[in-house]
């Protein structure tokens, strides 16, 4: 099915079963330790062996030599991969660094060899054996030192490296009111709960590969490219993940590690990457350095906005650049972005949860706090006076929808906006300085092209199949909402199995784009079963209801199990999208207010109240959304208050490696969440007129926060994380 | 992790004995132990398992003091209710450590002697005195925000992480230890952890094998005892820096730190400056300070923390 015109009058508006808050179909399995993850098909593969990979010492140089004599003769030890053993190898089209280093290291925690053994505490106490000479290499790992030195990308994700329009430099340097302040987002850790983790077994040349993945094709063309196997000799099974956001988009060592030790031991192998492993061996946010120019009249209408941003990466490959933020968001004729990008040697980075917009939010709205402070604008209106229907670098192209306003406007009601006070540093609860912020919050809605089939049985049920996957999101659930909204089924008649590389190839989970496009996609699959159905029992398919099991047409009812009487119904379709996302910008909007509590000794900031109103399209599963806003509201916090992956700008590496080190919010940090979503729908998004949600609730956030403790304080910070002692010495004198 | 020999001895005086063979390792909740060992930071040959000692009670001295058996978890030492009563500072002070589920399990001798979570410790790539002598030092040029800025070395710049022990340390604790020959003998608190000096990897005064059977407390003094634990998030995690201080209505009163230093940080010489405030005391403190560019920020969190903790005293 192309989806290349606006959506008109469909199944899924009648809401019977999608849009309702039903709980996840997949939560018992959960809950009661029942869902198999990557590390845990204990029933389909019997006698594993251990992995356990030996990361590099080094960040830059090569190894001399490995003596893996003394490993090899310790217990339990079944054989060792290194690359000198492991046969050429290619490379993924996702992966930066190679996944199994040496000679050369790339970057700290590269993989360098894998020890298998009958045991995991076996294979550990060997790798401990293994003997690596390294020779070390100078390498950069300053991003503020090698900015300088920063390139100009070809591209960054979504447009080119630099925009411009009108005349810049002269309407900032003529504004009245202007801002011109340089920002920084340190290095981040995805942090997700469950490890990378496969485990691998072969049989013959096919490989088999149980495993932890958000792009199940994207993974299997990867891992063949990189045995240099026929795609089709690679299976990937990833049903159930321990969160993702955007670390498991990608093949990591894990999988690689997994298959090649398999393949050396002659039988299954597991690998889970240990938590410090996780951190410098995968991939990370990058940090940014970001300059933000505006330039105002004195009634508060932006004339000049500019945004820089300097990041890096290993071998100079990916930006990460929170420019993509400020281009299609607020108001102003004179404009510039600019994306600077150094080769540095430490680990690769990557997407995380709303790459280049979470960070560019944290930047932007911080900046439009500024900017209202300076015009004596409170900092809802100053957003109001620069909201726009039209991208304002393409002024003849619309967003399908944009309800910025609206969203401002009721969250600023429902959290008693009103209560703020102008006047930073005025309002005091015994020890506590209290204080309010807001930040608008953007992130585009992609499309992006997936397919399902679905299978009526003889008992009624409805079967989806398909390789989209489950990071916890809730797709499971709304893809079974879909398909029984479709087929006028209860909930219950539906059976969903996802994360299959043998089931039809879905968009996977990433960049917001899963929930609109993958049940899209099972909308097609339904259209087209719904077809066969009506066929089958001799109704015109455009005129029948299909509902409680059946379908219906004036007086005639019949059940759906009799279509699948003498055998399974079974269509497969995909969504395909036309160029609707390229005449309209499809984008979701939010609001976020935070109220913070700022300890006036010893500048302990706790957040008390926190909300966001989003406008998102069709909301599918008001739970499952909600579910994605607040763990991203959650994950901005952290952002906001204490993530920092901090860099030895000596040796090259994650210090902080792991969760003791790396802190993220604990429950105490984390106050009631309030969540409101704007009723709409946007037939340009899709059938199913829904849009992404899991990455707006990250985007702006973190800003909310930042401006929240400049209200309760008067102390402005510019570089996060927002921690205390960067406050101390701003705050008013101690007693 | 590498293969070790196990055994539970039948009293503490065996304990000791067994312990003191190289490589013997005593545990108790294991709650740092086991993790130091899968990363073979630690690599005990053999480890003597003293959970079944009826080390578990706290009993009342014959001065009105408290005795704590070494294995009283620090759940239960929190709960008690003359500890609750008596020794206020101790109880917020172990209530501000860890998790839940972790102080169920650790011990009152093993979170005295609980190890630092510099993170070179924990990276066997990286140099550290503590965990390979001569290696040198990670942290003392590298990052070093949670470090120690006071009676730190240029071989190590870790921190105790106890909270537990900067309260009994502002409490003038005395600890009870069995040597391997069957001896016992008493170490006050302020002498049982060193500074680093040239050898971080020495971080106690005990022994080979000599094993801390019980901390006793004095008899109560009263007084407001407070607890304050400033760190990046509002739980489970370490000091930045923490302040447990005992302060009577005359104004005098006892003033210990946390986080600041490679033991639990404690100037008698100072609290004769408490009447004249925060700052006073602070100076006094932290007079000889050597923070790093990371972490001199410390200096003044202590300052702020003991204000608002005094002012909190007082009120």
């Amino acid at each position: 099915m192309k989806f290349e015109t606006a959506a008109g009058d469909n199944p899924i508006d009648r809401q019977q079963v999608v849009g309702k808050a039903v709980d996840r179909i997949d939560g018992p399995l959960k809950t009661t330790g029942t869902a198999s993850y990557a590390y845990e098909w204990h029933d389909q593969v019997s006698n594993p062996a251990y992995g356990h990979v030996i990361g590099s010492a080094i960040a830059k140089g090569r190894i001399a030599s490995i003596d893996l004599s003394h490993a090899r003769r310790s217990p339990g030890v079944v054989t060792i991969v290194t690359a000198e053993t492991a046969g050429a190898l290619g490379k993924g089209k996702y992966n930066n660094a190679k996944l199994l280093g040496g000679p050369e290291i790339q970057h700290y925690h590269q993989a360098v060899a894998l020890v298998v053994a009958e045991s995991l505490e076996q294979a550990r106490a060997a790798a401990q054996l293994v003997r690596i000479r390294y020779v070390r290499e100078a390498g950069h790992f300053d991003l503020e030192a090698a900015k300088d030195r920063a390139a100009k990308p070809d591209t960054i994700t979504g447009g080119p490296a630099d925009t411009a329009v009108g005349d810049f430099a002269t309407a900032f340097a003529a504004a009245p009111v202007q801002l011109d302040a340089t920002y920084t987002t340190p290095d981040q850790s995805h942090a997700m709960m469950e490890p990378h983790a496969s485990i691998a077994a072969w049989d013959g040349d096919r490989l088999t590969l149980w495993t932890s993945n958000q792009m199940i094709e994207w993974g299997k063309q990867d891992v063949a490219k990189t045995l240099n196997l026929p795609v089709d000799n690679v299976r990937l099974i990833s049903p159930y993940i321990g969160g993702g956001f955007g670390g498991k988009l990608f093949v990591r060592a894990d999988a690689l590690l997994a298959a090649l030790g398999a393949r050396a031991a002659g039988r299954p192998v597991k690998v889970a990457l240990s938590r410090p492993l996780m951190i410098n061996n995968t991939t990370h946010r990058a940090a940014t350095i970001q300059r933000i120019r505006i330039g105002a009249n004195a009634d508060g209408r932006i004339v000049a906005i500019g945004h820089e941003n300097w990041s890096g990466d290993l071998n100079g490959e990916k930006a990460e650049s929170g420019v993509r933020y400020t281009r299609p968001l607020y108001a102003g004729a004179h404009r510039m972005t600019a994306t600077r990008l150094a080769s540095l040697d430490l680990p690769e980075a990557n997407a995380m949860r709303a790459p280049s917009d979470a960070p560019g939010s944290m930047v932007l709205e911080i900046a439009m706090d500024e900017m209202a402070e300076k015009l004596g604008l409170d900092p809802i209106e100053f957003r109001l006076i620069n909201d726009t229907q039209v991208v304002p670098e393409q002024p003849e192209r619309s967003f399908s929808q944009r309800r910025l306003k609206e969203c401002l406007l009721q969250g600023a009601q429902h959290f008693g906006w009103n209560r703020r006070a102008a006047q930073p540093a005025t309002r005091r609860e015994g020890a506590w300085l209290i204080g309010m912020g807001v930040a608008g919050g953007f992130r585009d809605s992609p499309v992006t092209p997936s397919a399902a089939r679905v299978r009526l049985d003889g008992r009624g049920i409805v079967t989806v199949e398909s390789d989209m996957t489950d990071i916890g999101t809730g797709s499971y659930t709304i893809i079974a909402q879909t398909a029984a909204e479709m087929m006028g089924v209860p909930l219950e008649q539906v059976v969903v199995k996802l994360g299959d590389s043998s089931f039809p190839v879905s968009s996977g989970s990433g960049g917001q784009w899963g929930a609109n496009s993958s049940t899209s996609g099972v909308y097609a699959a339904c259209v087209k079963l719904r077809t066969s159905v009506a066929q089958k029992l001799g109704f015109d398919a455009e005129q029948a209801l299909f509902e409680g099991g059946e379908i219906r047409q004036g007086d005639r009812r019949v059940s759906l199990r009799d279509a699948a009487a003498d055998g399974n119904l079974v269509a497969e379709d995909a969504i395909e999208f036309g160029d609707l996302d390229e005449r309209y910008k499809l984008s979701t909007f939010a609001a976020h207010f935070v109220e913070v509590a700022v300890h006036s000794a010893t500048a302990e900031v706790r957040v008390r109240r926190m909300l966001a109103v989003c406008a998102a399209g069709r909301i599918l599963n008001p739970k499952t959304a909600r579910s994605q806003v607040i763990g991203a509201m959650t994950m901005g916090v952290g952002a906001a208050l204490m993530e920092e992956l901090a860099v030895d700008t000596r040796h090259g590496f994650f210090v902080n490696h792991d969760l003791a080190g790396y802190e993220v919010p604990v429950h105490a940090d984390i106050p009631h969440q309030d969540v409101i979503f704007l009723d709409e729908t946007d037939p340009l998004s899709s059938p199913m007129k829904a849009k992404g949600v899991g990455e707006l609730g990250i985007c702006g956030i973190s800003a909310a926060v930042a401006n929240a403790i400049y209200n309760a304080t008067g102390v402005r910070v510019r570089s996060y994380p927002v921690t205390l002692d960067k406050m101390l010495e701003g705050l008013p004198q101690a007693v | 992790m590498k293969s070790f020999t196990y055994e539970r001895p039948a009293s503490p005086s065996a304990a000791a004995a067994a312990a003191a063979a190289p490589g013997a390792r005593f545990i108790a909740g294991g709650t740092n132990l086991l993790d130091l060992m899968k990363l073979e930071i630690e690599t005990p040959m053999h480890l003597i398992d003293v959970n079944g000692l009826a080390l578990d009670s706290i009993e009342t001295t014959a001065d009105g003091g408290l005795r704590i058996g070494a294995l009283v978890r620090n759940t239960a030492l929190a709960a008690d209710t003359r500890v609750r009563r008596d020794y206020g500072v101790l109880s917020r002070a172990l209530l501000a450590g860890a998790s839940g589920q972790l102080r169920n399990k650790a011990t009152t001798a093993g979170n005295l002697l609980q190890r630092t979570r510099c993170p070179y410790f924990y990276d066997t790539n990286q140099p550290c005195n503590k965990r390979m002598p001569g290696s040198g030092c990670g942290a003392l040029e590298g990052f070093s925000r949670q470090h120690a800025v006071i009676g730190a070395s240029d071989a190590c710049i870790a921190t105790h992480p106890s909270d537990m022990a900067v309260a009994m340390r502002a409490l003038d604790a005395t600890v009870e230890t069995v040597r391997p020959d069957g001896s016992t003998r008493r170490i006050p608190i302020a002498e049982l952890h060193r500074l680093p000096g040239d050898t971080p990897h020495i971080e106690h005064a005990l022994a080979p094998g000599e094993l801390i059977a019980a901390v006793t407390l004095p008899r109560p003094i009263g007084g407001a005892q407070l607890y304050y634990k400033v760190r990046d998030r509002a739980s489970y995690a370490f000091a930045l820096v923490s302040v447990a201080a005992i302060v009577q209505a005359d104004g005098s009163g006892r003033v210990a730190i946390g986080g600041v230093a490679h033991k639990p940080w404690r100037v008698e010489a100072a609290e004769a400056e408490l009447p004249r405030g925060a700052r006073a005391v602070s100076e006094r403190l932290l007079a000889d300070a050597r923070p790093t560019h990371h972490n001199a920020f410390k200096l003044t969190l202590v300052q702020r923390t003991l204000g608002a903790v005094l002012a909190e005293a007082r009120a």
